[in-house]
């Protein structure tokens, strides 16, 4: 006997897993008005998210009381600031399950991709044998996907470049997932390294990686993951990734800008040479030449980003309050009922899977008949912030045959009420420009 | 509602029906630009009859903006020499960085036409590399055509 369940039309709302009210008031940002007093909608936390308080404090009290460069000089302030760099790298570590010595400070994502792409093509041409372990040279492979942030391709394709060596990529199926029918023959033999994005900066997809690590390693690739969207928005813990890199942004998780990490296997680090080389790196340094530090000493030249790293920790503190599982639930929630909305407004079409089944919450679409620039303009004019363009993704779009989209993303002080601005701002476009059937509730 | 000062009129019908698009022969320099910023694109030709602009045609994908600019810029360097056709660019460019300064555009209406509509663009500045793509691609495709000529 089947059982008809009466359903309530329009996108159900589920109970959110935060606060978001109690969230808002942390952000000292979201009391700000834009376009003549309207509230700000934020809607673009993958671009860059924005800081709670006690991340400001964080490095507003390290700058009025421990100020000094880590790792160098006996002065009292140094032994604190040196203290405090480190303490910090072991909340990020622990945050991750890691070990503390296999956290490497960046810039961002770009610049700790990059370090390892520099890396292995110096291991080609390093003096000592340790560091060529993983040299990549011609003939060799180097495996990405179609679905990578340009920080996560253009890397590869200039390492291939200056060795020789040749970029392959796996494919996407029409509903916006990777398409892994011929791993097995993309990663082959050849295959030195396998780049490939956690979660979709653009679709929003979350990758298989279990499957894709698990052919790299068979074939005795490494794996580096990007985590710029994952880390952020989902539990992420290295021993079970199984993974030999994974790179993410800071600012991208509440925190400062101007910081990223590297983690990577110990020993696999220990193996690679420098990228930057200069201070703080070094063990002994004559005219002649010098040695190295172990990581991740060899991998951080010159003085750190002190006071940015102890407002990342600051904002891990904050996600772990949180908890990760939360914030995930949080953001599928609110995915579900953003992907309802959207699809109950005729002509626009959602760029990625349709469904919250290994998805984020990074929502692409096109709005028939609008380009998405004037979408973001009529958003932008209802204090609604959401990304427009390629999304530095830009085989993407192509592969989908749209010239841009316009993509709303969520985090922690996300509402339903965002959602809905975030619907009928675009029905307001579409009536604005003529198209379609919108109108605004 | 501050959209309607971006979103004058002569814009949307400009995008809704652009004059002079399609690439047309003959044609003695063809450029390409994007826009990386955002992706937005446009093929255009240009054709000198001596030193005068015969024809400018165009083909590309991109914003309401970048769209109704072409075709409002082809209204305007269609009939005009090379210099005039650039001198016109340059009073554009000046109207593209007024920040909305009514008195600059009220100063160039004469020279700009349909195209001092954009004055309200100018208080966007993410906005304005959408309205100078199609300009820039003029001045590069007429001085190419303008060399090969010489």
């Amino acid at each position: 006997m089947t059982q008809t369940v009466s359903r309530p039309a329009g996108a159900q709302r589920e109970a959110l897993p935060l606060d978001v009210e109690a969230i808002r008031a942390d952000f000292p940002i979201l009391s700000r008005t834009v376009r003549d007093g309207k509230r700000l909608v934020y809607l673009d936390s993958g671009a860059t998210s924005q800081k709670p308080r006690s991340v400001l404090d964080a490095e507003r009290w390290f700058y009025e009381n421990v100020n000094a460069a880590p790792h160098r000089g006996a002065h009292q302030l140094a032994e604190e600031a040196t203290g405090a760099y480190e303490t910090a790298r072991a909340t990020i570590a622990g945050f991750l399950g890691a070990r503390t010595d296999e956290v490497v400070f960046t810039r961002n994502s770009t610049e700790a991709i990059n370090l390892v792409a520099y890396a292995l093509s110096n291991a080609a041409t390093a003096k000592e044998d340790a560091f060529r372990r993983y040299a990549v040279g011609q003939g060799d492979e180097i495996v990405v996907t179609e679905m990578e942030h340009h920080a996560n391709l253009v890397p590869w394709q200039q390492l291939c470049e200056r060795t020789g060596a040749t970029l392959r990529w796996l494919g996407l199926t029409d509903d916006g997932r990777l398409d892994l029918a011929d791993l097995g023959t993309v990663v082959n033999e050849r295959t030195k390294l396998v780049a490939v994005t956690q979660q979709s900066n653009i679709l929003g997809t979350i990758n298989p990686l279990g499957e894709i690590v698990a052919r790299a390693h068979e074939v005795g690739a490494l794996v580096l993951v990007d985590g710029a969207q994952s880390v952020p928005h989902q539990p992420v813990d290295v021993t079970v990734l199984g993974a030999d890199f994974l790179v993410f942004s800071g600012h991208k998780m509440l925190g400062p800008t101007g910081v990223g990490v590297l983690w990577g296997r110990y020993e696999v680090l220990d193996a690679l040479p420098p990228f930057l080389t200069g201070g703080s790196m070094i063990e002994v340094v004559r005219m002649e030449g010098s040695t190295f530090m172990p990581p991740p000493q060899r991998f951080e030249a010159g003085v750190p980003m002190t006071a940015q790293v102890i407002g990342l920790a600051a904002a891990v503190e904050y996600l772990q309050r949180l908890g990760m599982d939360a914030v995930q639930a949080h953001e599928e929630a609110l995915t579900a009922y953003a992907l309802e909305k959207l699809a109950e407004i005729p002509g626009v079409t959602v760029i990625g899977p349709p469904d919250t089944v290994s998805r984020g919450g990074a929502i692409s679409f096109t709005v028939e008949g609008i380009h998405p620039h004037d979408v973001g303009q009529v958003l932008d004019d209802e204090g609604i912030a959401v990304r427009v363009g390629h999304h530095c993704a830009w085989p993407v779009v192509r592969r989908y045959g749209v010239p841009a989209t316009t993509r709303a993303t969520f985090y922690v002080h996300t509402g339903y009420d965002d959602v809905d601005a975030l619907a009928d701002g675009i029905r307001k476009a579409q009536q604005f420009f003529g198209v379609g059937q919108g109108e605004v509730s | 509602m501050q959209l309607q000062s971006m979103y004058q009129e002569i814009i949307l019908d400009h995008y809704r029906n652009p004059h002079g698009r399609g690439l047309r022969e003959p044609f003695e320099a063809e450029v390409h630009h994007v826009n990386p910023t955002c992706g937005d694109e446009v093929t255009l030709r240009v054709h000198l009859e001596g030193d005068t602009i015969a024809d400018v045609s165009y083909e590309g994908m991109g914003c309401s903006i970048s769209q109704a600019s072409v075709s409002a810029m082809y209204d305007l360097v269609i009939g005009k020499t090379v210099p005039q056709a650039l001198e016109t660019g340059e009073h554009f460019m000046t109207l593209m960085s007024s920040k909305g300064d009514a008195s600059v555009a009220e100063k160039l209406e004469d020279e700009l036409e349909d195209a001092v509509a954009f004055a309200g663009v100018s208080k966007y500045p993410a906005r304005i590399k959408c309205a100078l793509m199609s300009w820039m691609a003029l001045k590069d495709a007429s001085a190419r055509a303008w060399g090969a000529q010489q």
